[in-house]
This record gives C-alpha cells, sequence and structure tokens, in this order.
C-alpha cells in the first residue's frame, strides 16, 4: 500500500517558487532520503507531507490513501492524518519549558479525548508508555527533566520518543541530523533506522549530506529547484553524478566531515554494500 | 529641510558607490527613515511646548518656598489612628487583588485571541478593538460609571478595576504570545492535537514566565489604583487620606502615604519571590 503519494505538488512563497509539480511516491515499510542542497525544497516538501504547509491548486497529497490536502485545502481527515504521520524536525521542536514525559506525552494527544488532552490528564498506563518509548530510544532516565536541560541529541530522541507513543505510520524526518554532532547524528540514525525495521514505520529523512543516505536509506529522492532530480536507489548515486545534478552546490552535500559509519555499518541495512562504496569514492573526492 | 540635503547626501553616495563598494547594497530608505522619524518626534515636543504650558518651569525655582511651607506640614507624621489606616489599607489591597483576578481570568482567552500569529484577522481585530475600548477609558471613569450601577463602595473599584485592567493584561499577554518560538507549537500540531491544545502545550508553557511577571506588576499598579478610586468614593484608604488631606490634616494624611508606601514596598519584595519561585 502507498504510504505518501504526491501529485503534482506546487508552492510559491511571493517571487519563489520553493516547489515545481513535485511526483512521488513511497510505499509503507520504505525508508526514504530525501536529499538536495541548501533552498532545494526540502523543508517545504516535509513540511507539505506533514500538513503543516498548503500547497498551490492543482497540488494533491495522500497519505495511507486518504487526502491529507488538494488544491490549497485541507481534507477532513486532516487532524487525523497528521496524528498518522510523526514529525521530527531540525530544531527538535520540544517544549523547552516542560518535562521531558510532558513532551513525549504530547504525542498521545490526537488518539485520546479532547477534553482530557486539553487538562493534561494523563494516565498511569500512557505515563508507563511514554516512560517506555524514552527507553527505547536511550534516554529513559531524564524522563522528568525539562526538556531544555538536555543535549541536541537527547533532545532529538526525545521528540522520536514522542512520535512513537503518537503509533504513527509514517515518520517524517526534516534534516533531523543538520544540528547535531557525528556521534549524536549517528545515534539518531540508528534509531530511525530500528524503528523503520521492527516498528515497519514508513520512513522519509531529509539529509543534508549524501553519505548518511548511502548508509541508512536503499531509495533516495533528490531535489533541485523545487523539482525532483533523482529518485532511485541510493547506491547509484556517485559523486560524480551529485556534482552533475548540483554543480558547484554539490560540495555541500559530499565533502562533509568523513561519515564514521564503521561502528555502525552492522546495524542499519543495505549498508554493507553502500559502505563500501562509498569508501571506494570519497578516497578520490 | 534636513530631508532635501540628505536626499543630496544620498545622492552624491550613490554616484560614489561605484567606485568604493562599502555602500553597495545598502538601503538608503532607511537611513532617511529613521531622521523622518526623529524629525517627527522633535516637531510633537516642539508643538505641544506651549499647550502644556512648559514655559513655567521657572516657578518650579522661583516660588520653591511655597512647596517647602506645604511639604512641611507632613514631616511630623500622626500615627494615632494607625490600627484604622491599616484597616482601610487591607481593604484597598482587597479591592487590587479582585481587580487584578478577575481581570487575569479574562485576560487569559483574550491575550491569546488578541495574538496575531494565533487567530485569523476577523477575530483579531474585534477583540483588539474591545481591548483598546477598556483601556482606553480610565479606571475611575470606569469607576464613577460602576458607582452609579452597584453604588459607592468597594465592588465598585473592583469592577473598574477589572474592565481596564482587562484591557491592559489581554495586550500585555498577546505580545508575549506574539513573541514565541512557534516551532514547538507545530511539533505539537504535528501529533494531530487540537487547536486549544496546542495552546495549552506549545505556547502557554513558553509564555508562562512573562504572564505572571505582567500579572504581579499589574497587582502592584491596580493597589497604587485603588487607593485613587478611594478618593471618588469606591472605598479603602484613599478615601481616608482625601478626607484628611481636604481637611487640611497634613500630618494623618503624610502616616497615611507613608502606610501606602511600605504596603506597595512590600508587594514588590513578595512579587520577586513569588516570581523566583515559577519561572
Amino acid at each position: 500500500m502507498t504510504a505518501i503519494a504526491v501529485e503534482k505538488l506546487s508552492k510559491r512563497f511571493g517571487k519563489k517558487q520553493a516547489l515545481a509539480g513535485v511526483d512521488l511516491t513511497i510505499s509503507e515499510g520504505e525508508m526514504v532520503a530525501l536529499i538536495g542542497a541548501s533552498g532545494s525544497g526540502k523543508s517545504t516538501l516535509m513540511r507539505h507531507i506533514c500538513g503543516l504547509e498548503r500547497g498551490d491548486a492543482g497540488s494533491i497529497v495522500r497519505i495511507l490513501g486518504e487526502v491529507q490536502q488538494q488544491d490549497g485545502k485541507f481534507g477532513p481527515k486532516m487532524r487525523d492524518l497528521r496524528g498518522k504521520t510523526g514529525v521530527i524536525f531540525q530544531q527538535f521542536n520540544l517544549v523547552a519549558r516542560l518535562p521531558v514525559i510532558t513532551n513525549v506525552l504530547c504525542g498521545i494527544l490526537g488518539h485520546i479525548s479532547p477534553w482530557r488532552g486539553t487538562f493534561g490528564i494523563f494516565t498511569r498506563a500512557e505515563k508507563r508508555a511514554a516512560i517506555e518509548s524514552l527507553a527505547r530510544v536511550g534516554i529513559g532516565e531524564v524522563a522528568w527533566q525539562r526538556a531544555s536541560t538536555l543535549s541536541g541529541g537527547q533532545q532529538q530522541r526525545a521528540a522520536i520518543a514522542r512520535t512513537l507513543l503518537q503509533r504513527s505510520k509514517i515518520l517524517l524526518a526534516d534534516e533531523p541530523i543538520a544540528s547535531l554532532d557525528p556521534a549524536s547524528a549517528r545515534r539518531v540514525m540508528d534509531v530511525l533506522a530500528d524503528i523503520n525495521r521492527t516498528d515497519k514505520l514508513t520512513v522519509l529523512v531529509s539529509l543534508h549530506q549524501v553519505e548518511y543516505a548511502r548508509v541508512y536509506c536503499p531509495r533516495t529522492i533528490a531535489l533541485r529547484d523545487g523539482k525532483v532530480v533523482y529518485d532511485g536507489p541510493s547506491d547509484a548515486l556517485s559523486d560524480d553524478f551529485l556534482t552533475e545534478l548540483y554543480g558547484s552546490a554539490s560540495e555541500e552535500l559530499v565533502l562533509p566531515q568523513r561519515l564514521p559509519v564503521k561502528s555502525s555499518a552492522g546495524k542499519a541495512p543495505a549498508s554493507s554494500t553502500s559502505g563500501a562504496r562509498q569508501g571506494r569514492e570519497l578516497v578520490p573526492a | 529641510m534636513s530631508t532635501t540635503s540628505d536626499v543630496a547626501t544620498a545622492e552624491t553616495a550613490r554616484g560614489q558607490s561605484a567606485s568604493h563598494d562599502v555602500n553597495a547594497g545598502r538601503d538608503w530608505s532607511r537611513s532617511l527613515w529613521n531622521l523622518v522619524i526623529l524629525a517627527g518626534v522633535i516637531a510633537a515636543l516642539a508643538i505641544s511646548w506651549g499647550p502644556a504650558e512648559m514655559g513655567r518651569w521657572t516657578y518650579l525655582f522661583t516660588d520653591s518656598a511655597n512647596m517647602a511651607e506645604y511639604a512641611s506640614g507632613f514631616l511630623r507624621p500622626d500615627f494615632t489612628d494607625w490600627r484604622y489606616y491599616l484597616h482601610e489599607m487591607i481593604v484597598t489591597v482587597q479591592i487590587a487583588v479582585w481587580g487584578t483576578f478577575l481581570s487575569l481570568i479574562v485576560s487569559i482567552p483574550f491575550g491569546i485571541l488578541c495574538a496575531h500569529n494565533m487567530v485569523p484577522w476577523w477575530v483579531l481585530h474585534p477583540c483588539r478593538r474591545l481591548m483598546d475600548f477598556f483601556r482606553a477609558i480610565h479606571e475611575v471613569v470606569w469607576a464613577v460609571l460602576f458607582v452609579v450601577a452597584v453604588g459607592l463602595g468597594p465592588f465598585a473599584g473592583v469592577m473598574a478595576l477589572f474592565i481596564h485592567n482587562t484591557g491592559i493584561m489581554a495586550k500585555l499577554f498577546s505580545e508575549a504570545v506574539e513573541s514565541i518560538d512557534p516551532r514547538p507549537v507545530e511539533g505539537i500540531r504535528s501529533t494531530g492535537a487540537t487547536r486549544i491544545q496546542e495552546v495549552v502545550f506549545g505556547v502557554v508553557p513558553q509564555v508562562m514566565p512573562l504572564w505572571v511577571s505582567y500579572t504581579l506588576y499589574r497587582l502592584e499598579t491596580n493597589v497604587r489604583t485603588a487607593t485613587i478610586l478611594g478618593v471618588i468614593g469606591a472605598g479603602g484608604i484613599g478615601q481616608v487620606m482625601f478626607e484628611s488631606i481636604r481637611g487640611f490634616y497634613y500630618p494623618q494624611a503624610s502616616a497615611i502615604l507613608i502606610i501606602v508606601v511600605a504596603t506597595v514596598v512590600v508587594i514588590d519584595l513578595l512579587s520577586q519571590q513569588l516570581r523566583k519561585f515559577v519561572t
């Protein structure tokens, strides 16, 4: 079954055409990378798929077969579909002054009665589930700390815990590792890959660095100037091809620090081939 | 005058920019606007000088002896009736407490409804205009209106503080809401939360420290205002003070003033402690 179907999605912000007729289909259970240089439309596309932004006339976004938005209008099942698509953001988007556990508990707001949710009355079982999902991402011990006291990597994992509690079918990650150091970045990507594998969540992750796409995602979609310019196996994305696609802009995609993949290579899916590939191709570059 | 010369400077500078690139891309209209605004402020001050009778400032020095004579009456405060004064002072504080509390309850929803990042314009503008109306009319005027409706006494004072203060607090609250970080709110929205839940979990935690501090500050202000409301018949210490000033009982008036000042200081100290506790 299709998890995400985007048809002719266009979006103009003033003079800037952010998205120009994007078409893409992602099946359930896939883990897909979305790459592109700054300003290529990755974030805008993500924000449309998770229902925080509305496209221009002619655009359609379907989530799990239901119309989420069409011609710039949200469909009737909007809130329900938002609940089914968990999102994590580059800046984590946690509420800094609330305890981590409350941030995580916000994940079930879409599932419980609106009154109970509004007054923040959560059952013991729900709190236990929140702590379990924090433990799942490796930070069970920080549950009652304020979110602001966590490191970047911990905050991002707390955000993932929120989407786990949300029991979403799709996980959208908008530049989840762009603000993290390499070790934290790898841990976050490992968690995403694990969720994809064990919970069968469809994961769409936008990345700045192609190296991570090659290691963690079997399929890559590349954007340039708001258009899909590549959609296929991540293995086939050679550095030469990237240079051809992005010209001088490809430097920011390819050149960043060498990915310390070796330790995680065994865990990540499709990593044996791409890891080797990356090792081979990086040497001349 | 300054405007034309400034345009001239702007043009010479633009001519030079071909050779010296430092000003390339500089927006001269901004600098010009700054000058226009400065000129406007100076003009407003100049126009207002006469009507405000600012020319009488010399009297501050030539007739200062009158002031000294008047003030000397206040030098020997008479605390004989301190129990009575204290009782009335507490009534004034109680008026302020209820006035602030009622306006706090109403300002929370209106603070959200008056924030441009929370509601569409057709909600925003009616709410803001209503708050403008509450705020534009002074507490004293509201108190006179309520005295007519509910009779002389503290309750009229409570209602006057409530209405006027709602206008002020809703504005302060909405400004805090407008300056929040939108990203955590989007984080909550992305979970499928309702609009009200977005406010409860995404907005309120962010604005809480500012809202608490505004409320405590307004409580302080309301104690002072409640004193004045006593003058027009809303009860409390103000009424007593006004009567003693009108009857030339300066030593008593002086004692009352000292009690008012001491009360405001105590409230300030208490609210500082509360603020520390909440944030």
